[in-house]
């Protein structure tokens, strides 16, 4: 491998990589605003300026091609000069919005002027004042003001979302961002230059103003908005999800994610339509009780129904180890043949960029863990069809909603003796339930879900229901969460009285005297690798925060 | 532990007692015709200096309201978390606007953090000494509470562009 010299140390680098590239690959920091690793170089913002000694003048790091030899200061006399005289024209007309500016606490602009700037302005004269407040698109709010001119936000809708809707007008102090004439910035895409955009000049109009950034915690886990399993920080404050942003992960979603899945997976976990205990119906009357008391009563109630009576339905939109548990409890308590969960693919939406069809996190996932037909067991067509035909007498339906499939399902439905819903929300099944047991969603639990080609990704609980505790659960915690008491309104958000499913089904099995007795997510998954090979040899440390490819699905992989 | 011997023994005059009443006595004399420096508060109300860290309170434009633009630093550097601010949009100029305000008197220790970094002079420390409440709920000032006409604070407001 070449070596090149930054600092006085000595790094390698590939064939073709720019300095930048070769400093970021071995952890040395050249700070940029312009430069982002998955767009095309522009080198406009000049902060990245470096010496290369023998070359008479500064060179900007990430346009240069690294080269044998090379040396490289970051930290020189006269590196320091140019960065700091590049803050300093940057800074000459940007205002001082920081205390109106939803990037404060995560702005580039303010951690380059901490850590380069002189700390104070020599410019007296009228700032430039540009347009601000416009909408850019359905979700993004432009400020003419704060726009360094990087052209990130550019650069990403060209070559990212492939939708060319922005571009630079006007020229010198007035150049700013316009939309073509005619166009609005409503590609699926959008919000990731809110990310990208290095100062706050693209912001939300989700988010505006919900909260500061310090005041949040963040989350590690996985949009549950289709099958590719984009990589997600989830943010929040209050026991309140407040938003949710890309991570990282090269082999998922490289740094995006859809606005569509960015917008409208986390509302139904803050919604007030929760299941927030057990709900019993007894004579159409419909009473809120315990989830030890809802157990029982389904233990009584599902208890004298035989294989051929009963039907499962797992879900795709539960984890790996919730579909395991129910699988293997409806073997063991109920030699049950009859288990399926529904499909929902739709394929007019899609792209090839990150979209696909199936909208669920987790086929893959459902089929590997037992939720297919067992031996001449009925699928879910079948199910239904027998349901009406009075065969099937009982459902257990595990976080889904087949009432709102289609008029023939729901009048099916009606029909049954007995419907136990395991849900996250009130919906149209809960409404024709006889139990409804409250399942905890997936921004409350650990778990996994297996992406549409066979990677395996762990999901972790953000929010806390009743009985979890942030502190004793390991979970994010933001200053507010550390300090706060009872008696503080901010720190005392509702917790919903839920469970996961796993635990559920766990507390269902041992009250009908059945051998399932988990205590974590953990052991579900424990048991799922004891019993299935496609998952031997893993456990939630191997499995990590960027997930693992599954070997059995390589082929998935390489089809798709 | 080794026994400690005092230097010096009392002498004769000390161990008398009577002069070292009488020092004690002249003192208490001589106070006694000196300007006087307690209260019969609360017939008689203290009135503080400009200086004076009473209760934070929100400065009110007769025109415009609060100054306040729910930035949330005041929130953020408050050592004790008393504060709770949630902003919201607004028409006005400076786009936002404090939809909540809260203080939380308990948890209140009058150091005049949040003064010190508001960026639109919108916190200030104010005369008001007397807060009292029966429970926890009352003790938590909403923006009903906090907002206090700007002519009233003119003399906070004063010392501050002088001695800040
Ligand atoms: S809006 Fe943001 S991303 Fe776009 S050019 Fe301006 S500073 Fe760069
Ligand atoms: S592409 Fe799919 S997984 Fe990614 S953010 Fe959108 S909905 Fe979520
Ligand atoms: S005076 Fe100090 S303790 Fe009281 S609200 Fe202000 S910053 Fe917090
Ligand atoms: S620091 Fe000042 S402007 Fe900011 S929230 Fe507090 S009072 Fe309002």
């Amino acid at each position: 491998m070449p070596k090149l010299t930054i600092n006085g140390r000595e790094i390698d680098f590939k064939q073709g990589q720019t300095v930048i590239e070769a400093a970021k690959d071995n952890g040395i920091e050249i700070p940029h605003y312009c430069w982002h690793p998955s767009l095309s170089v522009s080198g406009n913002c000049r902060v990245c300026l470096v010496e290369l000694e023998k070359m008479p003048k500064l060179v900007i790091a990430c346009s240069t091609l690294a080269a044998e030899g090379m040396v490289v200061h970051t930290q020189s006399e006269k590196t320091l000069q140019a960065r700091n005289a590049v803050m300093e024209f940057l800074l000459i007309n940007h205002p001082l919005d920081c205390p109106i500016c939803d990037e404060a606490g995560e702005c580039k602009l303010q951690e380059y002027a901490f850590d380069h700037g002189y700390g104070e302005s020599r410019f007296d004269e009228m700032k430039n004042r540009k347009e601000k407040r416009v909408a850019l698109g359905p979700r993004i709010m432009f400020d003419g003001d704060r726009c360094i001119s990087c052209s990130r936000c550019i650069r990403f809708s060209d070559e990212i979302a492939k939708a060319t809707q922005l571009t630079f007008v006007q020229r010198g102090d007035r150049v700013t961002i316009k939309t073509f004439p005619g166009e609005e910035f409503d590609n699926p895409y959008t919000l990731n230059t809110v990310d990208i955009c290095p100062v706050g000049a693209l912001t939300s109009r989700d988010f505006r103003f919900k909260a500061r950034v310090w005041d949040m915690s963040e989350t590690k886990t996985i949009c549950p908005g289709c099958s590719r399993g984009c990589n997600i920080e989830m943010w929040v404050r209050n026991n309140e999800i407040l938003r949710l942003t890309p991570r990282e992960n090269l082999e998922v979603n490289e740094y995006w994610m859809c606005d569509w899945g960015r917008l409208n997976t986390f509302k139904f976990v803050n919604a007030r339509n929760r299941i927030d205990g057990a709900l019993i119906r007894e004579n159409e009357v419909i009473t809120k009780v315990s989830v030890e008391e809802g157990i029982s009563k389904t233990a009584q109630a599902i208890q004298k129904y035989k294989a051929s009576q009963i039907a499962f339905l797992g879900s795709a939109f539960a984890t790996c180890e919730d579909n395991f548990s129910l699988a293997k409890f409806a073997k063991e308590s109920f030699s049950a043949n009859n288990i399926d969960f529904i499909r929902y693919v739709d394929e007019t939406n899609q792209d090839d960029i990150l979209i696909k069809p199936d909208k669920t996190p987790n086929t893959l996932g459902a089929k590997s863990t037992g939720i297919k037909p067992g031996n001449s067991g009925l699928n879910i067509h079948e199910i239904f069809s027998e349901i009406k035909k009075g065969n099937i007498k009982a459902l257990f339906v595990m976080e889904d909603n087949p009432a709102a499939i289609s008029d023939d399902y729901k009048n099916a439905l009606k029909k049954l003796e007995l419907l136990i819903v395991l849900s996250v929300n009130e919906n149209e099944t809960t409404e024709l339930a006889d139990i409804v047991l409250p399942a905890a969603a997936y921004a409350e639990k650990n778990g996994t879900f297996i992406n549409f080609e066979g990677r395996l990704q762990r999901i972790r609980p953000a929010v806390v229901t009743q009985n979890m505790e942030r502190s004793l659960d390991g979970m994010s915690m933001s200053r507010l969460d550390k300090f706060g008491t009872k008696y503080d309104s901010w720190a005392s958000g509702h917790r919903v009285d839920a469970q996961p499913s796993w635990k559920l089904i766990s507390m269902l099995s041992q009250k009908l005297g059945g051998k399932i007795n988990y205590q974590t997510a953990e052991d579900v998954f424990d048991d799922l690798v004891k019993s299935n090979k496609e998952f031997s040899g893993l456990d939630y440390d191997i499995i990590g925060e960027k997930g693992t490819q599954l070997d059995s699905f390589i082929k998935v992989k390489e089809t798709v | 532990m080794a026994v400690k011997r005092r230097k010096n023994d009392l002498n004769i005059l000390e161990k008398l007692y009577i002069p070292e009443i009488a020092k004690g006595m002249a003192l208490t004399l001589k106070n006694m015709f000196r300007p006087r420096v307690t209260m019969q508060y609360p017939e008689v109300k203290f009135d503080p200096p400009a200086s004076y860290r009473g209760r934070p309170v929100l400065v009110e434009e007769p025109e415009t309201g609060e100054r306040c633009v729910a930035c949330g630093l005041c929130s953020r550097v408050c050592p004790a978390l008393a504060i709770e601010v949630q902003a919201a949009e607004t028409d006005r100029e400076k786009e936002r606007y404090p939809e909540k305000f809260e203080i939380n008197m308990i948890r209140c220790i009058f150091c005049g953090f949040c003064e010190e970094v508001c960026p639109e002079e919108a916190i200030v420390m104010s005369k008001d000494y007397e807060l009292v409440y029966t429970n926890r709920q009352d003790a938590i000032y909403g923006k009903d509470k906090l907002l206090v006409p700007v002519e009233e604070l003119q003399d906070r407001l004063d010392y501050l562009r002088n001695f800040k």
